[in-house]
C-alpha cells in the first residue's frame, strides 16, 4: 500500500508515493538524496538523525514519512542560506566542535531549537538540550563553545558568514 | 531497524478515528508522538497490521486549559508543551518540570501525554506525577464518553483500563488544594533516560501544618506505577519533620517486588526508592509551606 | 626544520565546510544505480551445530535477488597476528559453516532491491541449530574439562607468552610488603557513531571493483580483500570516504565486508551493507577484556622492587587482524612509568564464545596502566605515602632516556615527574586535600585520583610488526604552485586535511590554503597503512614533513640553476629563493613550480617535475606520557558520582595543531571516563550480549561529561624529524585510572579498597555497604 505525501524541505515541495513504514530519515537520505541526515542508532537514542519539524527538532528516524504530510522540513543541508552559513554552522567550524562529522547535522539542527527557546543558554542549559544528540568524538566542550559562540552572534545580530 | 509493513490511516475527525478503532481493535494501534510505539515497531517487537495517526486531531486534542481552579489537558499535549505551557506552570510546577525531565528535547517535540498514558510503560515518568496528582482521565469510544479516575487505569505494565476501541482524550487535573505542593524525583538511567526509580510526591497541609493529604507515586519500580500506600499512611495527619518523611519513605516499596534488570538489582531499586522518596517528599514540602 | 608558522598554530579544519553543511560522504550516502541491499542472518546461539540452512521462503520474498550461505561461500578470513607460532590461526569463515561460535555470528545474506525488504526476507531464513555447551567468560574457558572453542587449542588457551626481566625471585625477598591486587578490565564497545557500512561497485567493462569502506585502513583492506577474492590488487579499488569515527574498531576485514564484495562479484551488481547499531554492538569487534593479578614487591619507602603479572585476555571466538596482539602490547608497556627492573610477567590469551575483541583506543595500554595506577594508589594507601609522591619515588629518572624497561621496550624521551606536577599545580593539590578533610567532617565525600601513563604510539618499525609500519607521503606540487599531498593515511575526524597541509606548507613556506590533502582512496594515493596507533603525526606526519623536504631541496636545485648561482648560495624562506647576498635574485616557489613543469629552461641534470614520494619507516615506536587528575564526589546514599574537575597533562612531542590536539584529548577522556563509570557489553552466562543497544549500553551524554583542563609538557620524540609522539589514545590512557582513583580515594573513609569497572551506582553503594559490613536491607 503506498501513500501520496507532500512534504516542504527545505523550501521545496515534494510529492511522493510511499509505503506508510518509510521512516522520515529514509524519505530524506534515500528518495530526496539529501544525505546529510544521518541514522546513528536503531532505539532513537543517539539524534544523528535530527531535523527541523515545523520548526521543531525531531528525531526523523522516529517518524515516518506519512506522518510528514503537509510539514515542512528543514535539514542540515537548507541551513545555510544562499551560500552564507548559519551562525551555529559557523560557531561548529570556529570551534573545532566536530571531528568525524557524523553526528553533526543532528547536533547543529537540535541546538537550532535549543537556541530558539533559549537564545541567550547556559552551559547547563546547552548540555541539557544536547541530551538526545550523542557524540562519540568530541567529549561535547567543543560543542558547548560552539553553540555559546552561535547564541552571542544571533543574539547580536550578526551578518551571516561565508560557506568556504 | 525497519518496521514491518502495515496500513495507515490519519482521520480527519474522532468521529473517524472511533469508527477506525471499532472496526479491527485487536490489529489497531494509534500513533500520537510515536515515540514509544514506533521504537518497538522498529525493534519489530510489535507488528500491528494498521496504524491510526491522530495528527489532524492536534486542533482538538492538544490543549492546556484552566478547569475549575485546575487544568484540562487535552491528550495530545506534547511534554514540551506541558513543559512552557504557564498555566501549567502556574498551577501544577511538578507537571512542567517532570515533563521537562523526560527524555531529550527532540522526543518532548514529539511525545504526548496522553500517548506516555495509554503506553502505561512501567518506568514512564507521567504515570507517576498523574497518579499523585490524582488526574481524572477523559475517554471516548463509539459508544460514548467515560471518566476513569486515575487509580483504576494502570492494570499492569503496558496495560490499562482503557477498552478496546477507546480513545484516551483528556486528562483533568483538580484544584491544587491550599497549602500544597508536588515534586519529582527521578533517577535517570544513564542511557535510556528512562527512570530506573521515579517519585512523585505531593503533600497538602491542615491550617495547623500537619499532612492532611500525602500521595506518593511510584515509577521504574514495580509491574506498574503505584501509590505508596503504606507510606501515604505514615504521613497523614503526621508533623513532617524531617524524620517523619523519612520514616514514611522507608514505606515506599511495601509490598511491592522491585524489578530487577541490568542496571539495578532489586534491593537497589528498593533502596533507591526510599532515598528518593524522602527527597521528593522533602521538595514537596517545601513547596507546600511555601504555598 | 623549515621556519614553523603553521606548526603550532590553532587553524580551523578544512574538512568542516562540507561536513557542517551535510555534503560529506559517509559509506551509507553512496547508492550506485541498482544497488542491491544485503542483510546478515545471524546466530541466537553461543555456541551450536548448524543443522539446516533454509533459504527458499526468503528467496520467495518479492525483490528479493540472492541468498547464500556457509555453503555457498568459500571466505576464510585472516588475521594478521597469529602469536601462536606453533598452531596455524583457527578457520574463520566469513559465514558459519558447521558451528557457530558466537552470538551474532553471521550464518547467512539474503540481497534484496530494497533495504526494508531484505530485512523482511531475512527473518524467513529457518536455521535449525542444536545449541553446544557454551564458554561464555574467559574464567569458564579455562576451567579444567571446559568445552572448546577450536578443537586444535586445548584448554581454549590461544598462546601463552611470557615476559621477563630481572631477578623477580631477588626482589621479592628484598620486598618490605608484598602488595596484590586483581581487577577486571571490562569489555567495552567502541560505539562510532556511524555503523559499519560497505558498498561494492562492480564495473562490468573493465571488470575492476570499487569497494567503498568505512574503515581506517583502505590499503589493508585493499590487499586482503583481493588475496581472498583472487583478484590483482590494480583491478580493485578501495576508498574510506568521510568516516564516522572508528577508534580502532574499524581496521578489520569483518565478514561482512567480504561478503559484500563478494556477492558483487558474483552477481555482477553492486551490493551495499549498512549494519544496524544492535548489530554494531553485538559484532563490530569489542575492546579491552582482561583479567589482570599484579602482585608487588614493595619496599618501605613505597618504590616497586619487581612485578609478577598474570594477564588473561578474552580473545573471544576468532583472531580478527590483530585481537591476538592488543593483549600482547599491554605486556609491551608492563612497568609503564616506572623504573622497575624486574618483572615476571605471564600473558595467557583465551577463547571463548563471544565476539571477537581487537583494538578500542589505547589497544592494550590502557589495560597495562590501569593495573598500574590502582597499584600506585594501594601502595600509598598501605604505606600511609601520599599518592603522588609515591608515583614521583618510582618514575623513570629524566635522565635515564632512552629507557629499556624490563620486558625491552625503549622508552624514547620522557619527564614523567614534570608532568605530575604540572597537574598537581594546577588542582593545587594541597588545598585540594585540605579542601578534602574539610568536607570529610561535613560527611561529604571528595575524591582525588591520579593516574600517570606512559604509552606505546606509532607502529611501526616493520621488522619489529613483522608487517608494514611505514607510512607514505607524496607531495605533488601542480605546475601553477599549488599542493596536492597525497597520504596513504585516512582520516576519522582527526583532521588530517588540515594538520598534514599546516605541516607541508610551513616545510615549502606556501600558503596554506594552497595545499590540499588527498587520502582515503586506493587509487589516488600511493600505498599506504592506515591510521590507528596514534601513529598519523609520528608516522604519517614524519612521511609527510620528509616528502616536503625533498621537494623543497629540488626547489632548491631548480632556482639555483635558474638563478644561475650555487645551491649553497641559495637562501630558501617562506615560500622564495633569493640569492644571498642578492635580494633582487629571487624566485617565488609559484615561479619555480612553473619552470618545473615547462622545462625548457632547466638543465639536462635536472629532471623535469616537482613531486616526491617518501615511504617513512620509523626507527621505532615513541612514547608519549602524562598525567591525569580527577576530583569527584560521591554520594554515599546512592552511590552517585559526580566529576567536578578533570585536569589532564600530556606529552606528545611537537604539536602540529592545537585545536586539533585539545579534541583529540577531549575524545578520549570521554571516552575513558565512559569506562571507568557508564561501559560495559555485558554477557550472561548463555553468553547473550545484553547491552545490545543504545538504551543500555551507557555511551555518556552531553550532561554526564564535566569540562576537560588542559595543559602540555613538551618532550620532543627522537624517531621522527617532527619531534611528534602520537596523541588519539592518550586520553583513554590516562582518564579511566584517574577516575576510578578518585571514587576510592572519597571512598577510602568507609574502608572500600576496590570496585571494578564500570564504577555504576549500585557498585559503588554495595562496596560501601560491605566495607562497613552492615546489612544492605
Amino acid at each position: 500500500m503506498k501513500l501520496p505525501i507532500q512534504v516542504t524541505v527545505n523550501g521545496v515541495r515534494y510529492t511522493h508515493e510511499v509505503e506508510p513504514r518509510l521512516l522520515l530519515v529514509h524519505y530524506l537520505r534515500d528518495v530526496l538524496g539529501l544525505t546529510g541526515t544521518h541514522i546513528g542508532c536503531d532505539t532513537s537514542q543517539c539524534g544523528a538523525c535530527t531535523v527541523l519539524v515545523d520548526g521543531a527538532a525531531v528525531k526523523s528516524c522516529t517518524l515516518l514519512a506519512v506522518q510528514a504530510d503537509g510539514a515542512s522540513v528543514t535539514t542540515i543541508e537548507g541551513l545555510a542560506q544562499d551560500d552564507r552559513l548559519h551562525p551555529l554552522q559557523e560557531g561548529f567550524w570556529e570551534k573545532h566542535g566536530l571531528q568525524c562529522g557524523f553526528c553533526t547535522p543532528g547536533m547543529i539542527m537540535t541546538a537550532c531549537d535549543l537556541l530558539r527557546r533559549y537564545p541567550d543558554p547556559t552551559e547547563e542549559q546547552i548540555r541539557h538540550g544536547l541530551e538526545g544528540v550523542l557524540c562519540r568524538c568530541t567529549g561535547y566542550q567543543n560543542i558547548v563553545a560552539a553553540v555559546q559562540y552561535a547564541a552571542e552572534r544571533l543574539r547580536a545580530g550578526a551578518p551571516p558568514a561565508p560557506t568556504r | 531497524m525497519f518496521p514491518r509493513p502495515f496500513d495507515y490511516l490519519a482521520p480527519e475527525s474522532l468521529d473517524e478515528v472511533l469508527a477506525a478503532l471499532a472496526a479491527e481493535p485487536d490489529d489497531t494501534k494509534v500513533l500520537a508522538g510515536g515515540h514509544s510505539l514506533l521504537p518497538l515497531m522498529k525493534l519489530r517487537l510489535v507488528a500491528p497490521r494498521r496504524l491510526v495517526d491522530l495528527r489532524r486531531l492536534r486542533g482538538t486534542l492538544a490543549y492546556v486549559r484552566p478547569e475549575d481552579g485546575g487544568l484540562a489537558i487535552g491528550a495530545l499535549t506534547t511534554y514540551y508543551a506541558l513543559e512552557t505551557d504557564p498555566l501549567v506552570s502556574a498551577r501544577y510546577p511538578v507537571l512542567a518540570e517532570t515533563a521537562g525531565a523526560i527524555a531529550d528535547l527532540q522526543v518532548r517535540n514529539c511525545g504526548t501525554i496522553g500517548g506516555s498514558l495509554a503506553h502505561a510503560d512501567p518506568a514512564g515518568d507521567l504515570p507517576a506525577v498523574v497518579l499523585a496528582l490524582d488526574a481524572t482521565l477523559e475517554a471516548v469510544s463509539r459508544q460514548g464518553a467515560r471518566r476513569l479516575p486515575i487509580s483504576e487505569f494502570f492494570v499492569d505494565a503496558y496495560t490499562t483500563a482503557l477498552a478496546p476501541g477507546e480513545l484516551l482524550t483528556a486528562i483533568h487535573l483538580p484544584a491544587p488544594a491550599p497549602r500544597s505542593g508536588a515534586a519529582y524525583a527521578k533517577f535517570r538511567h544513564p542511557a535510556s533516560g528512562y527512570a530506573v526509580v521515579g517519585v512523585a510526591a505531593l503533600l497538602a497541609l491542615d491550617a495547623a501544618g500537619r499532612v492532611a493529604t500525602a500521595r506518593v507515586a511510584i515509577t521504574g519500580v514495580g509491574e506498574k506505577p503505584y501509590r505508596a500506600q503504606a507510606a501515604e499512611a505514615a504521613l497523614t495527619g503526621a508533623s513532617p519533620t524531617a524524620d517523619t518523611l523519612r520514616a514514611a519513605a522507608a514505606h515506599a516499596v511495601d509490598g511491592v517486588a522491585p524489578l530487577e534488570d541490568l542496571f539495578a538489582s532489586a534491593e537497589y531499586r528498593a533502596h533507591l526508592t526510599r532515598v528518593y522518596a524522602e527527597r521528593a517528599l522533602a521538595r514537596a514540602l517545601a513547596r507546600a509551606q511555601a504555598a | 626544520m623549515a621556519l614553523m608558522r603553521m606548526i603550532g598554530a590553532s587553524v580551523k579544519r578544512r574538512e568542516d565546510p562540507r561536513l557542517i553543511t551535510g555534503q560529506g560522504t559517509y559509506v551509507d550516502d553512496v547508492r550506485p544505480p541498482g544497488v542491491l541491499y544485503m542483510a546478515v542472518v545471524r546466530s541466537p546461539h553461543a555456541h551450536a551445530r548448524i543443522e539446516r540452512i533454509d533459504t527458499s521462503a526468503a528467496l520467495r520474498y518479492p525483490g528479493v535477488v540472492a541468498a547464500f550461505t556457509g555453503a555457498d561461500v568459500d571466505l576464510n578470513l585472516p588475521t594478521n597476528a597469529p602469536l601462536n607460532r606453533e598452531t596455524p590461526p583457527p578457520p574463520h569463515p566469513a559465514l558459519a559453516r558447521e558451528r557457530v561460535r558466537h552470538v551474532g555470528e553471521a550464518v547467512a545474506v539474503v540481497l534484496a532491491e530494497d533495504r526494508y525488504v531484505a530485512r523482511d526476507a531475512a527473518e524467513l531464513v529457518e536455521v535449525t541449530y542444536t545449541p553446544l555447551p557454551a564458554v561464555t567468560s574467559p574464567e569458564a574457558a579455562i576451567a579444567p574439562g571446559a568445552p572448546l572453542v577450536h578443537e586444535a587449542f586445548p584448554g581454549n588457551v590461544y598462546v601463552r607468552i611470557p615476559r621477563r626481566g630481572g631477578d623477580v625471585e631477588a626482589a621479592f625477598r628484598q620486598a618490605a610488603r608484598v602488595i596484590r591486587l586483581e581487577v577486571v578490565n571490562q569489555r567495552v564497545n567502541s560505539v562510532p557513531m556511524e555503523p559499519r557500512a560497505v558498498v561494492a561497485e562492480y564495473q562490468r567493462g573493465d571488470g575492476t571493483l570499487t569497494v567503498w569502506c568505512s574503515h581506517q585502513a583502505p590499503h589493508t583492506l585493499r590487499s586482503l580483500l583481493a588475496a581472498l577474492l583472487q583478484l590483482p590488487e590494480s583491478r580493485l579499488r578501495v576508498i574510506a570516504p568521510d568516516v564516522g569515527g572508528g577508534f580502532g574498531a574499524k581496521l578489520n576485514l569483518y565478514p561482512e565486508e567480504a561478503l559484500v564484495p563478494w556477492a558483487a562479484l558474483r552477481l555482477r551488481r553492486s551490493v551495499k551493507w549498512v549494519e544496524d547499531r544492535r548489530e554494531s554492538l553485538l559484532t563490530l569487534a569489542q575492546g579491552r577484556g582482561q583479567v589482570n593479578q599484579l602482585e608487588a614487591a614493595v619496599a618501605a619507602d613505597g618504590r616497586v622492587l619487581g612485578l609478577r603479572a598474570r594477564i588473561l585476555a578474552d580473545l573471544g571466538a576468532y583472531l580478527q587482524l590483530a585481537t591476538a596482539l592488543i593483549p600482547f602490547l599491554t605486556t609491551n608497556m608492563i612497568v609503564g612509568p616506572y623504573d622497575i627492573p624486574n618483572v615476571d610477567c605471564e600473558l595467557v590469551e583465551v577463547f571463548t564464545h563471544r565476539t571477537p575483541t581487537d583494538a578500542h583506543r589505547g589497544a592494550g595500554r590502557p589495560e597495562a596502566i590501569y593495573q598500574l595506577e590502582r597499584l600506585m594508589d594501594r601502595i600509598a594507601a598501605e604505606l600511609g605515602l601520599d599518592p603522588a609522591e609515591v608515583r614521583r619515588r618510582n618514575f623513570i629518572p629524566p635522565d635515564r632516556f632512552p629507557y629499556r624497561s624490563a620486558v625491552g621496550t625503549v622508552y624514547d624521551s620522557g619527564n614523567y615527574a614534570a608532568a605530575l606536577d604540572k597537574a598537581l599545580a594546577m588542582v593545587d593539590y594541597p588545598a585540594l586535600r585540605a579542601e578534602q578533610a574539610r568536607l570529610r567532617a561535613q560527611g561529604r565525600y571528595l575524591g582525588i585520583g591520579i593516574a600517570s601513563y606512559v604509552e606505546s604510539t606509532g607502529v611501526g618499525p616493520s621488522r619489529v610488526f613483522h608487517g608494514p609500519g611505514w607510512e607514505s607521503a607524496a607531495v605533488r606540487v601542480e605546475p601553477d604552485g599549488s599542493i596536492t599531498l597525497l597520504t596513504g593515511s585516512t582520516s576519522q575526524g582527526q583532521g588530517h586535511e588540515t594538520s598534514f597541509a599546516q605541516i607541508v606548507a610551513d616545510e615549502l613556506g606556501v600558503p596554506f590554503e594552497s595545499v590540499r590533502v588527498v587520502s582515503g582512496d586506493t587509487a589516488a594515493t600511493y600505498h599506504g597503512v592506515g591510521t590507528f596507533s596514534s601513529r598519523s603525526m609520528p608516522v604519517a606526519g614524519a612521511a609527510v614533513v620528509q616528502a616536503a623536504a625533498r621537494v623543497r631541496e629540488k626547489a632548491l636545485q631548480i632556482a639555483a640553476s635558474l638563478l644561475e648561482a650555487a645551491p649553497e648560495d641559495i637562501e630558501y624562506r617562506e615560500g622564495r629563493a633569493v640569492v644571498r647576498g642578492a635580494p633582487g635574485k629571487a624566485l617565488t616557489f609559484q615561479e619555480i613550480a612553473r619552470a618545473a613543469y615547462m622545462a625548457y629552461q632547466l638543465p639536462p641534470h635536472i629532471e623535469p617535475g616537482l613531486e616526491a614520494t617518501v615511504f617513512f619507516d620509523p626507527p621505532s615506536m615513541t612514547y608519549p606520557f602524562g598525567t591525569h587528575i580527577c576530583v569527584v564526589e560521591v554520594d554515599p546514599a546512592t552511590g552517585e558520582v559526580q566529576i567536578l574537575r578533570f585536569v589532564a597533562v600530556d606529552d606528545c612531542g611537537r604539536i602540529i595543531n592545537p585545536l586539533l590536539a585539545a579534541g583529540q584529548l577531549h575524545g578520549g577522556i570521554a571516552q575513558g571516563i565512559g569506562q571507568a563509570l557508564y561501559e560495559e557489553s555485558v554477557y550472561d552466562a548463555e553468553g547473550q550480549l545484553r547491552s545490545a543497544s543504545l538504551m543500555e549500553y551507557a555511551v555518556p551524554t552531553a550532561t554526564r561529561l564535566p569540562r576537560y583542563e588542559l595543559a602540555h609538557t613538551e618532550t620532543l620524540s627522537t624517531t621522527n624529524p617532527l619531534g611528534a609522539k602520537g596523541l588519539g589514545e592518550a586520553g583513554t590512557i590516562g582518564s579511566t585510572p584517574a577516575v576510578v582513583n578518585a571514587v576510592l580515594d572519597a571512598l577510602a573513609p568507609f574502608g572500600v579498597t576496590h570496585i571494578d569497572m564500570p564504577l555504576k551506582p549500585e557498585r559503588i553503594w554495595r562496596a560501601i555497604a560491605a566495607a562497613r559490613g552492615a546489612s544492605t536491607a
